[in-house]
């Protein structure tokens, strides 16, 4: 399969979309057929993930598309679908059920609740009612206490996180699309930043925006018809291992991303490994997620995440891994990780406005730290 | 093990723990009020489980045993929490939750506050005991359970 188009809507800060988010979604549909070159009315598959709230019923009436014949939902796990999303939709085309598949998230959070904030619930049941009547109530509280076991393990120090957030930062600053653009981040003003829940400063955490992000995939037999270089999915996985969804905090491997199984099964079904890979995009809910899914993908060791976190490794064009190229969840705009999967296709096609050196092979995490979490690899023709 | 009437360690207003529709962890909540810990434990391999399940997660006999346990056990992990993520906490200032592990429960792992100053030093590897913490005014009323270093 091949990616043959990419778009996006302006991101924003929570609140700040003049658009509802359904016409959001609407507009990166749009988008991503008009990169292709491609009517719309040729799609005739959508796949999502994280319960997207803009049905592809909806969506295909909308667009007057003329039949849905493949439509996607990956179960559950925040951003951890963002990979699954686009292995669902290249399955779809692989299985002769649909021949262009759009995937895409939309997510207005200043419409419909910030991811950072609990209200309206007055009674709960289930995994959050072990954890939030202890004020263990939105994300960077449900994380910080898998990283800050993760950190005792195996000595890693603040200033590896520092790191990953300030890659981000600098990326976004040469990325006109990001919400931090013109907003530079440096070590001293990330060490003074205030606390979110230890181990995360405000600068480890991602942002709350409103956006909505698509592709376009056919097969790999079609790409050529189209205006842009195709970008090929090389390989994808999805899912986790022995009982990571073993609530409240009680999946045997606790201090994990949760890429064990998935990042070996990867590789494989490439054909390639980590020193293959020249660009990473890996989805930070939060820094010490990133440290951790990196470790797992084999680009270091834990013990020495020190040694190789650091700004100058992170950086494109020629560091050790260039890192979140367009400034990611944290610093383009927390598109709940579709953003890096587009990002991953700029890389490919040599577009990038920070373009790595090295870009044959461009790897994307999904959501760390949850279950199903998922990841992909991306390609040139060089790398098929 | 104490049960102390003192006031909760974070305010009220928080989400009020409820077992789901198909009562699954009602008896945990139910033991909690009287000041006592259920975990399950599978009457078939002896199996440790919690969270609750239906199923024993090892050779899959339905409705695991609840059995009480002492509440003790060590800090697995640990966080200190400055923002506010709920109306309830707004100028309420740092505190802290834990994971502690049970060892003599087959490992099983729960989340709780530590009690005592939120800006003490904290320890993974402290040994804990804990504390019943009594939500009786609440409509409905619960319990929590709350740890204390020893």
């Amino acid at each position: 399969m091949a990616v043959i188009g990419i778009g996006e809507t302006d991101y924003v800060r929570h609140g700040a979309s003049p658009d509802p988010e359904f016409k959001l979604a609407l507009k990166a549909v749009l988008a991503a057929c008009a990169d292709a070159g491609l009517d719309p009315r040729e799609i005739d598959g959508f796949a999502s993930y994280s319960d997207d709230r803009n049905e592809a019923s909806r969506l295909a009436a909308a667009l007057g598309i003329r039949r849905l014949r493949s439509a996607t939902m990956q179960w559950g796990g925040g951003g951890g679908g963002c990979c699954a999303a686009v292995a669902n939709a290249g399955a779809a085309i692989v299985a002769g059920l649909a021949d262009c598949v759009v995937v895409f998230r939309a997510l207005a959070q200043g419409q419909y609740g910030r991811f950072g904030q609990t209200t309206g619930i007055d009674s709960i049941s289930g995994e959050k009612a072990y954890l939030m009547p202890y004020g263990v109530l939105a994300p960077p509280q449900r994380f910080a206490m898998k990283v800050r076991r993760y950190m005792h393990e195996h000595g890693v120090r603040q200033e590896a996180l520092r790191a990953i957030a300030l890659a981000s930062y600098h990326h976004a600053q040469a990325n006109p699309r990001a919400v931090m653009f013109g907003k530079p981040l440096d070590a001293t003003r990330y060490d003074a930043s205030r606390w979110i829940a230890e181990p995360f400063h405000l600068y480890d955490c991602c942002m709350e925006n409103d956006g909505a992000a698509a592709l376009v995939m056919v097969a790999e037999e079609r790409a050529a018809d189209f205006q842009h270089k195709p970008v090929y999915l090389l390989a994808a996985a999805s899912g986790s291992g022995y009982r990571a969804g073993a609530m409240p905090h009680n999946a045997p491997a606790y201090a994990s991303a949760g890429f064990e199984t998935l990042a070996p099964e990867l590789y494989k079904m490439a054909g390639v490994g980590p020193d293959d890979v020249g660009v990473v995009q890996s989805y930070e809910n939060f820094t010490g997620g990133v440290v951790m899914a990196l470790a797992e993908h084999g680009f270091f060791k834990p013990a020495e995440a020190n040694d190789f976190l650091t700004l100058e490794n992170l950086i494109a064009p020629s560091g050790r891994l260039p890192l979140n190229t367009s400034g990611g969840n944290l610093a383009e705009c927390y598109m709940h990780g579709f953003e890096l999967v587009l990002e991953a296709v700029r890389q490919v096609r040599g577009s990038s406005t920070s373009q790595a050196r090295r870009n044959d092979v461009a790897l994307v995490i999904g959501g760390p730290m949850v279950t199903p979490a998922s990841n992909l690899l991306l390609g040139s023709e060089a790398a098929r | 093990m104490n049960s102390k009437p003192s006031p909760s360690y974070l305010p009220e207003g928080l989400p009020i723990p409820v077992a789901e529709p198909d009562g699954l962890s009602a008896p945990y909540w139910a033991a909690l009020r009287q000041n006592r810990l259920l975990v399950q434990r599978c009457s078939h391999c002896q199996s440790w489980q919690f969270g609750p399940e239906w199923l024993c997660h090892r050779c899959h006999a339905f409705d695991p045993a609840w059995t009480e346990v002492e509440a003790r056990g060590r800090i697995l992990s640990w966080e200190r929490v400055w923002h506010p993520s709920h109306a309830a906490l707004r100028h309420h200032g740092p505190y802290l939750a834990v994971l502690v592990e049970l060892p003599h429960a087959g490992g099983v792992r729960m989340v709780g506050n530590l009690l005592g100053d939120p800006m003490q030093a904290v320890s993974i590897g402290a040994d804990v005991e804990g504390v019943f913490e009594h939500h009786r005014e609440a409509s409905p009323a619960y319990s929590l359970l709350q740890w204390w270093v020893l």
